[in-house]
């Protein structure tokens, strides 16, 4: 047997830090990078005596997640209380949602090659984060600013089989955070973090393995990767005749391998109980439907309607909803332009990774993009003229057509004004049409560049090739 | 200046018409503290200085003829578990004997705006854990009747204090009965509020669903006035709830009318209540008779569920609310160990006395994943089923009699500190208002033939304090205050 006869059955429990302005149970700020414990409060530091107040934002935030991955919002959620002692958490339990969450029974839809695959998610809860510990030589600091920030955790079932299927998971999680403006879903910061849990099986079976939870990756090249190693040990000891232990591992990022960090016999026992600070929430069909009505589109429903009615591809769809700046941008583009599918190229070759990767500013406008796709799809151009146009638009915004004419860039398609130039270039280049007719089709690129050369480059290039042929056929 | 013969209203009154300054009235009472105190022990922390600064400051806002509140310039105390920012507070505990909190309680912060004189911080059961202030980790607190007795607790010193005239009233907590079983063992009036009508904000969390603070004093009167100062919906406690009338004290001088006082026949023929306790209510149920009441028989079945049931709920949310004291973010920290689990174990260890590390691992085993269900769960139904049981007693009933103790004070150190034993079966008859969020009244019923002071206790529906303190108003008034400490002695 052999990894192509397994299977790795995976379920994700995503963490999504929340951009609320205040934490989840006081007044203190959420703003990340402030000085160590400048953002804390009596409640956050579990004073004797202080106390949680909800704070509704991070309800409405629950809500936003819950509709945008069709999940039930529940009438009545409640916070139960986490017990366990670490020192980066002052009361010693942590204020979360066992029994009762806020969120049930949703899914996401990830493209698996040409198919939708739908991974359901079991529950989302709100929460909250807990400090961070900053070690010393001479000891350890606590930092108790991340304290009470709030965090939904996204539970999926195990329905994700690949790595692929994982990271696509993962990917509509953060556009769906970003859609619903409930966090920045950088992972970088770790405002998404993610857990997986992973199985292997072999193809066909239905029952599960064993499971390992890994903790704590925080990209997605490394969930990734990590999966992979994972599934690659776990096969490994299943072919030889080892035993897979439930146990929780961490992933390493310098050697790409998990390892061991307590087994299940070492579990903690929470001692979950409701917390008695707190009192349930309620949720009403109004609030509900307010909160509905508030949301974006998703990225699921534009994806649709941009591969019924603009005809793109389910891929170029997935690529362009994936951030919901750059499908907003594509959106007011295409108001501009009769040539959608030439605008998506545009985007997704040149202008994507400015909103992937999180660059500030996107300079080019929206509607010159749309005129740029319109003077390219109208042959107005051509193409190397339309990304020498482009580069200047990603430098400083401007009108492509007021640029084309000012600059006389027109693509010439006149056959009377290329006759001359042609004719030119096969006197000119004599030694490739002898090489073109003895079968060596590349030379005509020299006769080409020659033409477009004379004309700065503004022949039309495929017109000019067929009347070089036909003016070599006729003289020979 | 005699302030134990006259009630708070009456202070309040003195103060304004400048019979007695504040500054005297507060000096009246250290003079009484520097006099009983040695013996009777009831404060862990004494503010002289800050009390005199206050009266002071009462004094001459009084002179410019500003108006004050009604409790500006008279001294009180606090139990320990009260939050004063700047003021040590210790919850009777090793583990926070130099605890000094940045912030002050909500309570605190209300009666720092009446302009209170604070005495001091009262002694008290470790972190409330107990119920005859033993269990303080400074020192006892004698019960000023016979001070060779207990004060009851956990809010003893506070009952102390006012039955000493020691403070001319106190606040203190009450989880399963600590604010009207000392006020019984001492002679005072000690209220329990509706869960929520006053914040817990900024009173050290023994058990969230059950702890509510309460006034202390001597008199039904007082005590209405001193709730209409505390009574305030506080948008930061999420328990916190609204009241629903203006005034307590107008409530407490309303007219009797005929109201239907209820007669648990089953706690009076339990075995362990005395016969002189038993028979100082059979005379207060006859007195109410006798005004007009309908004494009306019901039938209550769940006392002894109610002690299982009480003790795995404050022990489970104590178990959880105590691990902050772990000697890294909160506590005196161990000097015996370097790793983190040295530190917490020494800490703990160290830090923490019997009675609270007994609670703490009840807590801790009732919520197991294994025990969850037998006992956590099955405690909180007890809870709902002692609800219902008394919501239906109240379509019918305006309130209910019982005791609060099934004796008065007992010997100090004469109970012993083992669980399942006599100890905690005393506590039960003020454990239903407890579970069940509704407000009771203690009131003194009289005293024994020994002269120690007994307590009874009505009970009523969420809400109902006003009709509560309308009874014991008409109790008190026919029967007079009781005679303090000095005069039984005298």
């Amino acid at each position: 047997m052999s990894l192509q006869d397994y299977e790795s059955v995976i379920g994700l429990e995503v963490h999504v830090e929340l951009n609320t302005k205040h934490k989840a149970f006081c007044e203190c700020s959420t703003a990340f990078g402030a000085p160590p414990n400048s953002q804390v409060c009596p409640v956050c530091l579990a004073m004797p005596g202080a106390l949680p107040v909800l704070n509704r934002e991070v309800v409405d935030s629950a809500i936003k997640a819950g509709i945008a991955t069709h999940c039930t919002i529940e009438h009545f959620s409640r916070f139960d209380r986490k017990n366990y002692f670490y020192p980066d958490l002052p009361k010693a339990y942590q204020i979360t949602q066992n029994d009762f969450p806020i969120c049930t029974n949703g899914y996401v839809e990830v493209a698996a090659g040409e198919n939708l695959r739908r991974i359901r998610i079991s529950q989302i809860h709100m929460e909250e984060d807990a400090g961070k510990l900053i070690h010393h030589a001479d000891g350890t600091e606590i930092d108790c600013n991340r304290c009470g920030v709030p965090l939904l955790e996204i539970v999926s079932e195990p329905d994700a089989r690949s790595a692929e299927e994982a990271v696509a998971y993962l990917r509509k999680l953060r556009a769906m955070v970003r859609y619903t403006g409930i966090s920045d879903g950088r992972m970088n910061e770790g405002s998404l973090r993610c857990d997986v849990n992973l199985s292997v099986r072999k193809k066909g079976e239905e029952a599960f393995g064993t499971r390992v939870e890994i903790k704590n990756i925080n990209s997605f090249n490394f969930v990734a990767r990590a999966i992979e190693s994972e599934f690659k040990r776990q096969v490994d000891l299943l072919e030889n005749d080892g035993t897979i232990v439930q146990e929780t591992r961490r992933f390493d990022e310098k050697s790409g391998q998990t390892y061991a960090m307590r087994s299940k016999e070492n579990a903690a026992d929470y001692r979950y109980f409701p917390d008695p600070d707190l009192v349930p929430v309620r949720v009403t069909d109004e609030e509900i439907e307010e909160i509905r009505t508030s949301i974006p589109r998703m990225a699921d429903e534009r994806s649709a309607f941009y591969t019924d009615v603009y005809k793109l591809t389910a891929y170029e769809a997935e690529r362009l909803t994936e951030d919901k700046e750059m499908s907003d941008f594509f959106e007011t583009a295409v108001s501009h332009t009769r040539y959608p599918k030439t605008l998506v190229s545009l985007i997704l070759a040149d202008i994507s990774p400015l909103f992937t990767e999180e660059m500030a500013e996107v300079p080019v406008s929206p509607s010159s993009l749309g005129s740029l796709s319109d003077l390219l799809g109208d042959d107005e151009i051509n193409s190397s003229t339309g990304r020498r146009i482009l580069k200047e638009l990603l430098v400083k915004d401007f009108d492509p057509v007021a640029y084309v004419k000012e600059h006389e860039l027109a693509q010439i398609n006149d056959r009377g004004v290329l006759q001359p130039v042609v004719g030119a270039a096969v006197e000119a280049n004599a030694r490739a049409v002898k090489d073109f007719l003895s079968g060596k089709e590349t030379a005509l690129r020299a006769i080409i560049g020659f033409v477009m050369k004379q004309t700065q480059g503004r022949a039309n290039p495929v017109l000019a090739e067929t009347m070089i042929r036909e003016l070599i056929a006729k003289a020979n | 200046m005699d302030y134990r013969s006259m009630q708070l209203q009456q202070l309040a009154d003195g103060l304004r018409a400048r019979d007695f300054s504040s500054r005297e009235l507060t000096e009246s009472v250290f003079a009484a503290i520097d006099k009983t105190e040695p013996v009777v022990g009831a404060y862990i922390t004494l503010t002289r200085d800050i009390a005199m600064k206050q009266a002071d400051r009462v004094d001459a806002l009084l002179s410019e003829g500003r108006e004050l509140p009604p409790l500006a310039g008279i001294p009180g105390a606090l139990k320990d578990n009260i939050a004063t920012a700047g003021i040590r507070t210790t919850n009777a505990s090793r583990m926070l004997a130099d605890f000094v909190p940045p912030n002050d309680a909500f309570v605190w912060r209300i009666l720092r705006q009446q302009e209170m004189v604070l005495t001091g911080k009262a002694n008290m059961d470790e972190f409330a854990m107990g119920h005859s202030t033993e269990t303080s980790a400074f020192h006892r607190t004698r019960n000023p009747y016979d001070t060779s007795r207990v004060p009851g607790g956990s809010s003893g010193g506070s009952a102390a204090a006012v039955a000493s005239g020691e403070a001319c009233f106190a606040l203190g907590s009450d989880t399963g009965g600590s604010v009207r079983q000392p006020a019984a063992l001492c002679g005072i009036v000690g209220m329990r509020p509706t869960y929520g009508l006053i914040s817990r904000r900024g009173v050290t969390t023994f058990s969230s669903s059950l702890d509510q603070i309460g006034p202390m004093t001597r008199s039904v009167r007082d005590n209405a006035l001193l709730l209409d100062v505390l009574a305030f919906f506080d948008e930061k406690d999420a328990q916190s709830v609204a009241r629903r009338t203006d005034s307590f004290v107008r409530e407490a001088d309303a007219p009797f009318g005929q109201p239907v006082i209820g007669w648990p026949q089953s706690y009076f023929e339990l075995n362990d209540l005395r016969g002189d306790v038993k028979a100082l209510l059979e005379k207060a149920r006859d007195f109410y008779a006798s005004i007009g009441a309908r004494i009306v028989p019901v039938d209550l079945k769940t006392l002894d569920a109610c002690l299982a049931g009480y003790y795995i709920i404050s022990s489970a949310e104590g178990f959880s609310s105590m691990n902050r004291f772990d000697g890294i973010h909160y506590g005196r920290r161990s000097d015996g160990g370097n790793s983190l689990e040295d530190i917490y174990f020494h800490s703990r260890s160290e830090g923490l006395g019997t009675e609270v590390k007994r609670r703490i691992l009840l807590g801790c085993y009732a919520l197991t994943q294994e025990n969850y269900g037998d006992y956590y769960l099955k405690a909180a139904k007890v809870r709902t089923i002692v609800k219902r049981e008394f919501e239906a007693i109240f379509r019918t009933c305006d309130a209910i009699l019982t005791p609060v103790t099934a004796t008065p004070a007992w010997p100090l150190g004469s109970h012993p500190e083992e669980m399942g034993g006599g100890k905690y079966s005393n506590d039960r008859f003020t454990l239903p208002p407890s579970l069940t969020g509704m407000p009771a009244l203690e009131l003194p019923a009289g005293m024994t033939g020994e002269g120690l002071p007994v307590g009874m206790q009505l009970i009523g529906p969420r809400f109902s304090e006003g009709a509560l303190y309308r009874l014991a108003a008409a109790f008190e008034d026919a029967h007079g205050l009781l005679p303090t400490p000095e005069e039984v002695k005298a």
